[in-house]
Order: structure tokens, then sequence, then C-alpha cells
């Protein structure tokens, strides 16, 4: 299979990227400034992340459209408001997760954003169920995201009003003589913005947010950055053997579907009533060892009781970060746990998620 | 006189009398990108030439370090062990790992000089 590229690459290149191939893409992992310095700018500043390799499903249709997908989603979306996004689930019939996604509900449709390695596989299941062979995955499109105490001062230079915008909700604006859609969200505990453009404009529009002070961040930052906020990486924290409530993620579940009828429901339901045997948690090591994904864990007897599926050095906590699955009898708060590490097992506890406290905007006017 | 030789698994060897500093090279850290973590031997431990004697990890994933010599660790620099970003800064000068006896100094033999090593990372990492 031949490895894909970003209409972006070349500005990557530009900026002295390191590529390596993700999800069948040739991505920037980092910049020649490194992947701490590109995480702290993202936290003190604003950077832009080149997510152009994800999957941008637009569906058109009205309440036939929102009947049909609510079949297939364990969210309600009848009771979403226009132009308001949610994170949800597509569901295995036992519950495991085929992908975690953003819905947001347009005036005429949806739309969909999927993760790169699922995008495909996502769009003949959504296909298959919704009976619809025409959908397609729109290419002819580039997405961006722009995080960080600074974006929304600098997008809102090249885009007016989309400053805006609430948090979890999209809107059409302008950017020159073209309609691009916004929506405030991201990846990274931070305030920002995702940008779904052109593969015209894309360039154009992330070159002016660099003149106007912001930095290109690569997969590398966009990864601590995601694990400090306690958010999961498909493929790795949550997977096809993995349900929703398994992952601590029940809050994505609207509650008056859990009784309804979507794929996976009745194990959600069950798991909600009955309790869960594995459970995701945050875990912080008590010294200065780092536990990557994979690290089986332990209880101070030496039985093992779960896996790390993240574990990084958090830049902004700076200490070393980890997430992972651990018997439920373990899952509290401040339980000390055992990580294997080159054949040692080192002391850790059990804490809350996020390591680091989200500055999403809340205060602004929904347009 | 003393001379700077290299490993292929990027570590540098500087030798005073029958003692050897050791370190990672520049290249090394350049391809590792941001060190957030290092583990040195024990002092008092034996090492041998080619296996492992420490770790460091990036934000990206975890190497050990090799010795390119065998020895008694007689010294460990602590300095990078408390903060791990020394090693990107100063990798081949005030970041080095450990000092250790020499056992045989034949074994610098079959390591490259400056010059060598060069070409060696260059041809490697392309």
């Amino acid at each position: 299979m031949n490895v894909k590229k970003t209409q972006l690459y070349n500005l990557h290149k530009s900026k002295g990227a390191k590529f390596i191939e993700f999800a069948g893409y040739e991505m920037p992992i980092q910049y020649s400034k490194g992947i701490i310095v590109e995480h702290n700018l993202t936290r003190t500043k604003s950077g832009i992340f080149d997510v152009s390799h994800m999957g941008q499903l637009f569906l058109k249709g009205g309440d036939d459209l929102t009947e049909r997908l609510q079949n297939i989603f364990p969210t309600d979306l009848k009771k979403l408001n226009i132009n308001q996004s949610k994170y949800s689930f597509l569901l295995k019939e036992n519950g495991g997760i085929y992908d975690d996604l953003i819905l947001t509900r347009l005036k005429d449709g949806f739309i969909i954003i999927l993760n790169a390695a699922c995008k495909y596989n996502d769009l003949k299941i959504i296909k298959s169920r919704l009976k619809d062979n025409s959908l397609e995955l729109n290419e002819d499109v580039s997405l961006i995201a722009i995080q960080g105490p600074e974006a929304k001062d600098i997008l809102e230079k090249i885009i007016k009003n989309v400053s805006k915008l609430n948090f979890m909700y999209g809107n059409n604006f302008d950017f020159d003589n073209e309609k691009i859609f916004v929506t405030r969200s991201g990846y990274t505990g931070e305030d920002g913005f995702e940008i779904s453009i052109s593969n015209k404009k894309i360039n154009d529009l992330v070159n002016k947010l660099l003149d106007l002070g912001s930095n290109l961040i690569g997969l590398g930052a966009r990864d601590t950055l995601r694990l400090e906020a306690g958010l999961c990486l498909y493929g790795h924290d949550i997977n096809e053997n993995t349900s929703p409530i398994e992952a601590n993620l029940k809050w994505a579940i609207s509650k008056n579907r859990v009784n309804e009828s979507f794929p996976g429901a009745e194990k959600i339901k069950n798991q909600i009533n009955d309790g869960v045997k594995k459970l995701r948690v945050g875990i912080k090591p008590n010294s200065k060892v780092i536990a990557r994904e994979f690290t089986k864990i332990f209880d101070k007897s030496n039985n093992e009781i779960g896996t790390i599926t993240s574990g990084t050095f958090g830049p902004s906590v700076k200490a070393p970060i980890a997430m992972g699955y651990v018997s439920n009898e373990f899952s509290k708060n401040d339980t000390e746990i055992f990580l294997e590490v080159r054949g040692k097992k080192i002391s850790a506890y059990v804490c809350k998620l996020p390591f680091y406290k989200k500055n999403y905007v809340k205060e602004s006017i929904n347009v | 006189m003393s001379e700077v030789k290299y490993s292929k698994e990027h570590e540098w060897i500087k030798v005073e009398g029958d003692i050897a500093t050791i370190g990672i090279t520049q290249h090394a850290t350049e391809m590792l990108g941001d060190i957030v973590f290092a583990e040195l031997p024990e002092k008092g431990s034996s090492v041998t030439k080619d296996g492992t004697a420490g770790v460091v990890e990036s934000t990206k994933a975890a190497s050990d370090v090799y010795t390119p010599v065998s020895g008694k660790i007689t010294d460990t620099n602590q300095s990078i062990v408390d903060d791990p970003s020394k090693i990107n800064e100063d990798p081949e000068g005030s970041a080095w790992f450990f000092k250790l006896k020499l056992e045989d100094k034949s074994e610098m033999n079959s390591l490259m000089n400056k010059e060598e090593y060069d070409k060696f990372a260059k041809e490697t990492s392309a």
C-alpha cells in the first residue's frame, strides 16, 4: 500500500519535521524544536496540528437521518442542538469499540470525524448499518486543529466571529470566499478549534496562522498533551475488546438511551447495572520511572491485575503518567499498585484523570 | 593524552590512565529526542563489554545504554538522573553517564575514532 501524504506535507518538511508512518499516512512526529517545546507551546501559546488523515464523513438529511443514526449510535442525537457536537462511539454488537468519534448535528445533516486508522472500516460499517451504499468520506477537505490559550485570538484575526463559538459547538465561517466548517473542540486539554477546509486552501490558512505566531505541532506532542488531559487514544486505551463502560466513558452514553436499541446496548446496560471486571484508570508511578504501553500491573501480593495502555513523561505534569486497565477492586484513587518495568516492580498509585486541568472555554455565546 | 573513541551503539568513551568516562553521543541524543529519564549502573558493580549499563528514555521510547568496554563502575553522574534534559544539552561533556576502571585496554581497539564514527552515524541514519 502506498503511504499517503497530506496537503501540508511540504510545509511540514520545510519546518524540519521528522516523519513517521501513521495509519497509512506519512505524518510529522515532531519538528526541529522537539516534543517538549511543542508541548509547552501548545499549553502556553498555541499549536497547529495537521489531522487531515482523519476521516470526515458528511451525511445529508433531516429528521429521518437523525432517526436512523440514533439507531446506530449510543447518543441521543435528537436532543442535540443544531451545530452541537458530541463524543460518541461506533460500537460492536458485544459492546466493544470499533472507533471513537465526534458527531456534529447540522441544519441539514451530520458530520462525523473518524480516526485515521479506522475510517475505511468505519465507513463500511456505517454504510451497512444505515443501508446506504452511497456514503463516501470527503477526501477533498483537510482538517487541522489549533489549540492553546492564544488559539482563540489568533483564529479570530483570520476568521471573524469564530471566538463566539461555544465549546463542543461548530458552525460555517468564511475564509477567502470559501465556506469552511469550524468546531470548538480538540484533543489537548486546551481551548481550541478544529477546522475543516478545502485541500486547495489549507496551506494558505496554516501559513496565515504561522504568520500570526502559532506553531506547527507533531504527533509526539499530540500524544503527551492528550494523555495529560486523560483522553483515550483509539487502538491503545480503547479497542474492540473494551466497552465504553470499562473505559470509564459512561458519561458519553446518553442516559435515556441505555434502555433503547443500538449496537452494544445490551452489554452496556448490563455493565451499568452489574458493574465491570476491569476499569480504565489514571496511574502515577511513585518515582521517575516511565511505564509504557503493555507494562503489566500487579497488586502487592504479586497477582497480575492489569495492563498499561498508554504511558509517557508528562511535560506539564513534570512526572511520568500512564493510563491502563485494572481489576475493578483496584480502581479506587490512591490504591497502591506495582508496575513491572525492566524486570523490576515499581510502586505506583491509581489517580483521578485528567493529570492536567483543562482550560476549555465556557463563557462565550453560542452563534 | 586522552583520545575519545566511539561505539556502534552510539556511546563515546574517553580514557585517562585506566579510568574511562562513558556517555552517549550528540548523534544519539538527536535521534532520541527530548530525554526525560536516565538510569545508571550501580557504583561498584561490574559491567561487560557490549552489555547494558543503563537506560535513557525520551518522550517517545526507552533505549538501553551499553558499555563499550568491561570494568568496575567507579562513579556515576547523578546530575543527569536529577535532570535528564542535561543529556540533550551537553551529551559529550558534562552529561557523561558513568566512569569505570578498565579491565582490558585492548577492548578499545575495536572502537571507532571521531572520523569513523561520524561516517558511521551518517550512513546508518540515512
